[in-house]
């Protein structure tokens, strides 16, 4: 097979079988859809490592695959294409890895659920729109594979449409996401007007030569990279739920735990660190817009972490997680170390992946609670899932040997290091870099303290879940705010297989399995990648794919930050998980009280900053306010009354009786009509006959 | 084929008559009447579509001029005058797609007064497709306004319970437009000598009469779309409108403002055009907003879907007025992309009111269960309306702002806005409707698609993906001539 039919069969399997599952679900069944888009999935990943391979180790050439038009209006061109690079070549294997791992994983944890194929073929057409998204050549299907994962989302949170909170959930995701969206689609035609082409191969040698120059927009005159590049990350934030556009993360949790996973962990809202690396050329000439990246990643690093360290519910915290996690990637990618940003992308796919997997694990082994104060012991009952998560846990915490010459540990260890060590030395130049350095070294401290958290107070203690349903009541009561996040397959799904006593249970092996190549993941993807994303032959690795100008060296001078910088990230985290080993194991108990007696802090902390009702307040309310105005107001009295109804009325109390009969307009009408008519005719046969 | 525009704009007009010879002659039989009614009005109709699918293909597209021309001049300057060119003919395509559709939809639905409502249907069809082909002032004045009496029929007798307001607010608001643009005709008329429309375009109006002549022809087309803020018979006629009614009036009747805005406005008063820009852009920018936030508030189903139409020609006919390549190929795009979209959310909210009886949103609620393959094609046409890419949607609009975005940064930043407001209101009806648990017992009995239903839905749906990821086939088409009229216009403004 030539590179090029191998990606392109890599790219169209998982669509293939989303057709089929989609399409004939319910004809061929379930066992056949399961099959079919699982085989087509492996099938997919096996082409895109064989892919990657050739480019990591076999030197292939970057290609472009180009299949057919898609929007070409003048120099606006558009086509449907392949392209592959190092970049997309990462992206592919990163997505069909962790997708097919997740098609297998939901053979059991979607074991009861009645609507298999129907799933299934939701995340098959999910990878296909994502994979459509990596490999774009151009805005235009780069906005089609972005606007494709939403609406994946949107049906995968949406899952389980008859729950509301679900439901309501989904369209919170696409709209924040379009919110995000009306900034990238007009950095698109910025990005058009600006070089007469949406190409990126066109666009590459174009970016520099508008450096410094003025655009005209809404009135002002702006610096031209910067604002196109500005408008083009506020896509990104949306999709990669940055601070301002985080708040449909969370709530997305609604979807079943391999869709949180695969899409709001490992790839979708990785999309945005993805066009930000990619549009590298383009950031490199945008100090300004750069900068805002920096900032903002450094923010949204420090908030959600801070979110996490008081959330009840075992997704939440790893959804807050995740939000942390990307904003180190967007920091990265802001202050110029796109490889690190990518390395950190290509190890957290992993290791959240496997984190994610692990809770539904749990919850599945839970018969389906999500509180983890409703928790406990649960390493006795499932070891292994107990396994995979410490390993998880260790890989996003960092821990390692750090040293200039030999450093080792887990996969988050070398990625996010290497962030940190990045950042320190862009700091050397910039303050933003120090800024961004010193509270990515703090938020590494809060990781550490959540992710412990989570694991202690989901398998070790006290076991809250023997005592029936007494505790239930309590910790309800001291949360009144609590929503309930439960999945709701709880009622109706028979437990008999698992015996009457709803003892904990470790999952079936098609859940354990991708568990398990998970881990293998979070432990060795740094240490066998290091040297090609970020390490000594990062050059022969990205070839071009990435651009850095002549005045970045950070990624060189990250290499050579004094040793302190390399120790502090472990000190930091060390001391995050002797508070979570302090609060959660030997004084038992002590955090339940202190966030029962609820401080101000903690309530800020667990109503995520009160985003969500400040939204509500401004915006929500604020749209339904301007609707009925303008409808009421604006159509019925205003437009309506001065003008038809107006009439109308007059009409009616001049005693005409024109509302007599339905027709009796037709013929005013057709009347006025020919009235019309006829007076051309004469007019032209007065004028020229 | 020789006298090819004839045939596709006559031939329903005689299957009309053939429709009320056949119901004569057969007096007796009331059901083989409606029957054979139905039957000869689908044939018909289908034949119009053979027709109209030949003039297509055999259309050269490289030919920006007008073709298959006929004239026959009636007296002197004035006649009878056909021909298309690469915009008017996929209006003539458009208009005999939807028809048999709108013939299928109403098979069942309609059983009152069978024979006439095919019969104002097919008359319908010829006075459309006559707009498109017509060359002449007067045949083009002739089928503009008399499309509308069938239409008037439609609603007034199958309509719903409050169809004679909806009809009187119609007819106010379109005698204003079609006063003006007659006497703007007239006028045109005498002082260029010449009733040909490719004449009149070609006659260089002096500047100070351009822009009465302009707003007269928008006062016109401006109702037709319709823009804010003459947009409230929409709603209204929308909602007293029987299904097959929604399918045409959203579906082509909407674009004859774009058209004629394409006809007359932009390239006889280039001058007034781009004077006149700014207001069209303000009109267009308030209309995506107002109308959309609007939409959300909404508890009918289908005036839902009406305000969302008004915000989709928004974008039109900011398209049309930003004057590039982009602009117009974009504006044309989203008014045959809607002409399919819009028309299959009305006949999505026609299967739902066929077996409930009702436009209520907050009647319905959890249909998803009960109907698996129906949520599927609302949700894709959901998906269509709020610019997916992948559907026809996404195309037109992301075209028709790029375009806008060089007249007007402005317009276009606030228009694009309409991405997000049109996710809000088109997503929250399809959770009302479709999402949560089923709690009104009268939908308890509610049926997925029947064969008749997925006979409608699958051409839509194929011409939605088709044109959503090959635009190419209408772009190849329509290139030649909005080349033209980008040159012309540019030529004539002297930019």
């Amino acid at each position: 097979m030539t590179p090029q039919t191998i990606v392109t069969l890599a790219v169209f399997a998982p669509l293939l079988g989303a057709l089929i599952a989609g399409l004939t679900g319910r004809r061929i069944g379930d066992k056949a859809s399961m099959a079919v888009t699982t085989g087509l999935l492996f099938l997919s990943c096996a082409l895109a490592w064989t892919n990657f391979a050739a480019h990591a180790w076999g030197h292939q050439e970057n290609f472009l695959v180009e299949l057919f038009p898609f929007i070409q209006v003048g120099d606006f061109q558009s086509t449907w294409s392949i392209r592959i690079d190092a970049l997309s070549s990462v992206m592919l294997i990163v997505v069909t890895t962790v997708s097919a791992l997740v098609h297998l994983y939901s053979w059991g944890y979607m074991a009861e659920d009645p609507s298999k194929p129907r799933f299934f073929a939701y995340l098959s057409l999910f990878t296909f729109a994502m994979l459509a998204l990596v490999t774009a050549n151009d805005f235009m299907q780069l906005f089609f594979g972005w606007e494709g994962v939403g609406l994946a989302s949107y049906l995968l949170i949406g899952f389980w449409y008859q729950k509301d909170t679900a439901s309501a959930a989904a369209i919170k995701a696409f709209v924040v996401n379009r919110v995000g969206d009306f900034g990238f689609a007009l950095g698109i035609m910025t990005v058009f007007w600006m070089f007469g082409t949406i190409r990126f191969d066109e666009l590459l040698p174009l970016w520099g030569t508008v450096q410094g120059e003025g655009w005209s927009f809404l009135g002002q005159t702006w610096s031209a990279l910067d604002l196109a590049g500005f408008l083009l990350f506020i896509g990104a934030m949306g999709k990669s739920a940055q601070f301002f556009l985080h708040t449909w993360l969370p709530d997305a949790m609604e979807g079943p735990t391999p869709v949180s996973a695969l899409i709001h962990a490992a790839t979708m809202v990785t999309a945005g660190v993805y066009m930000v690396c990619l549009l590298s050329p383009l950031y490199e000439h945008a100090p300004i817009a750069a900068m805002i990246i920096a900032i903002t990643g450094a923010i949204t690093a420090l908030f959600a972490a801070t979110v996490g360290l008081a959330q009840n519910d075992i997704k939440r915290v790893i959804a807050y997680s995740t939000c942390s996690q990307l904003g180190y990637m967007f920091f990265a990618a802001g202050v110029g170390a796109y490889q690190a940003a990518m390395f950190h992308l290509f190890t957290h796919a992993f290791f959240k992946a496997l984190l994610f997997l692990g809770a539904g694990s749990v919850i599945h082994g839970m018969h389906h609670e999500q509180d983890m104060r409703n928790m406990g012991k649960l390493a006795r009952y499932l070891p292994i899932t107990y396994a995979v998560m410490m390993i998880g846990t260790i890989a996003i915490t960092g821990l390692g040997i750090p040293g200039h010459d030999f450093k080792f540990g887990f996969a988050g260890f070398y990625s996010k290091d290497s962030i940190l060590e990045s950042a320190f030395a862009a700091g050397q130049h910039n303050p933003v870099g120090m800024f961004a350095f010193i509270i990515g070294l703090f938020a590494a401290g809060l990781t550490a303290y959540y992710s412990w958290r989570l694991v202690f107070m989901t398998f070790h203690g006290k076991a809250k879940w023997e005592h029936g349903d007494a505790h239930h009541a309590d910790d309800h009561a001291s949360h009144a705010q609590l929503e309930t996040h439960d999945e709701p397959l709880a009622d109706d799904h028979g437990h008999g297989h698992h015996g009457h006593d709803h003892k904990p249970h470790e999952s079936p092996w098609v859940m354990i399995l991708p568990l398990l190549v998970l881990s293998v993941g979070a432990v060795a993807s740094g240490f066998v990648f290091w040297d090609f994303f970020v390490g000594h032959h990062e050059g022969e690795f990205w070839r071009g794919a990435i651009f850095t100008a002549e005045h970045n060296h950070v990624l060189h001078e990250s290499h050579e930050v004094p040793t302190w910088v390399l120790f502090a990230p472990l000190v930091v985290s060390l001391t995050g998980t002797a508070f979570a080993v302090w609060f959660y194991l030997i004084r038992q108990g002590l955090a339940a009280r202190m966030a029962d007696n609820g401080g101000p802090l903690h309530r800020f902390l667990y109503n995520k900053w009160f985003f969500d009702e400040l939204y509500q307040a401004v915006f929500v309310r604020g749209a339904k306010g301007l609707g009925d105005l303008f409808w009421k107001v604006g159509d019925v009295r205003i437009i309506d009354g001065l003008g038809p109804n107006g009439a109308a009325w007059a009409a009616l109390k001049s005693g005409a009786r024109v509302v007599k009969t339905q027709t009796g307009y037709v013929y005013h009408y057709a009347f006025v009509m020919l009235l019309g008519v006829a007076g051309l005719l004469t007019f032209a046969l007065y004028a020229w006959g | 084929m020789p006298y090819v525009l004839s045939i596709v704009t006559f031939l329903p007009l005689v299957g009309a008559g053939l429709v009320a010879l056949l119901a004569a002659l057969m007096k007796g039989d009331a059901d083989r009447r409606v029957s054979i009614a139905k039957w000869t009005t689908l044939g018909v109709t289908l034949a119009t579509l053979a027709v109209a699918v030949g003039l297509t293909a055999s259309f050269d597209p490289s030919n920006p001029g007008y073709q298959f021309v006929e004239r026959a001049e009636w007296f002197s300057g004035a006649g009878y005058h056909l021909g298309v060119d690469g915009v008017s003919v996929l209006f003539v395509l458009l208009t005999a797609f939807l028809l048999p559709l709108c013939i299928v939809a109403s098979w069942r639905s309609i059983t009152d007064r069978v024979v006439e409502y095919m019969i104002a249907f097919l008359i319908l069809e010829t006075l459309v497709i006559g707009v498109f082909t017509a060359l002449d002032l007067f045949l083009f004045y002739i089928f503009f306004e008399g499309g509308l009496v069938p239409m008037f029929l439609i609603i007034g007798v199958w309509g719903g319970q409050n169809r004679i307001y909806a009809a009187y607010k119609f007819f106010l608001y379109t005698l204003l437009g079609s006063v003006l643009m007659l006497a703007a005709m007239l006028y045109m008329a005498a002082t260029a000598g010449t009733t040909s429309i490719p004449e009149l375009a070609a006659y260089a109006w002096s500047p100070a009469v351009q822009p009465l002549l302009w707003l007269a022809f928008f006062a016109s087309f401006a109702v037709k779309m319709p823009m804010w803020p003459v947009h409230t018979w929409l709603p209204d006629a929308h909602v007293q409108a029987p299904t097959a009614g929604s399918v045409i009036l959203a579906g082509i009747l909407l674009k004859l403002g774009g058209y004629g805005f394409l006809r007359f406005n932009l390239p006889m008063f280039p001058d007034a055009s781009q004077m006149f820009a700014p207001l069209v852009f303000a009109l267009s920018a308030i209309a995506v907003v107002y109308t959309s936030l609007v939409a959300f508030r909404q508890t009918d189903i289908k005036k839902l879907i009406a305000y969302s139409s008004v915000a989709h020609m928004g974008l039109v006919t900011m398209g049309i007025f930003a004057a590039n390549a982009q602009g117009l190929q974009g504006a044309v795009f989203q008014m045959l992309s809607h002409g399919l979209i819009s028309g299959a959310l009305f006949l999505c909210v026609g299967v739902v009111y066929d077996r409930a009886h009702t436009r209520e949103i907050a009647a319905y609620g959890g249909l998803t269960d009960r109907m698996p393959w129906y949520a599927a094609v609302f949700l894709f046409f959901t998906m269509g309306n709020v610019g997916l890419p992948g559907t026809s949607g996404f195309v037109g609009e992301i075209l028709s702002l790029t375009g806008t975005y060089q007249a007007s940064t402005w317009t276009a930043f606030i228009a694009t806005s309409g991405v997000i407001l049109s996710a809000v209101y088109a997503l929250t009806l399809y959770r009302r409707v479709m999402f949560g648990k089923m709690t009104n017992p009268a939908m308890a009995t509610m049926t997925d698609l029947d064969w008749r239903e997925v006979v409608v839905f699958i051409p839509l749906i194929i011409g939605t993906l088709w044109l959503g990821f090959m635009p190419g086939v209408v772009f190849d088409v329509t290139d030649a001539s909005v080349q033209a009229l980008v040159s012309n216009y540019t030529a004539a403004v002297g930019g």
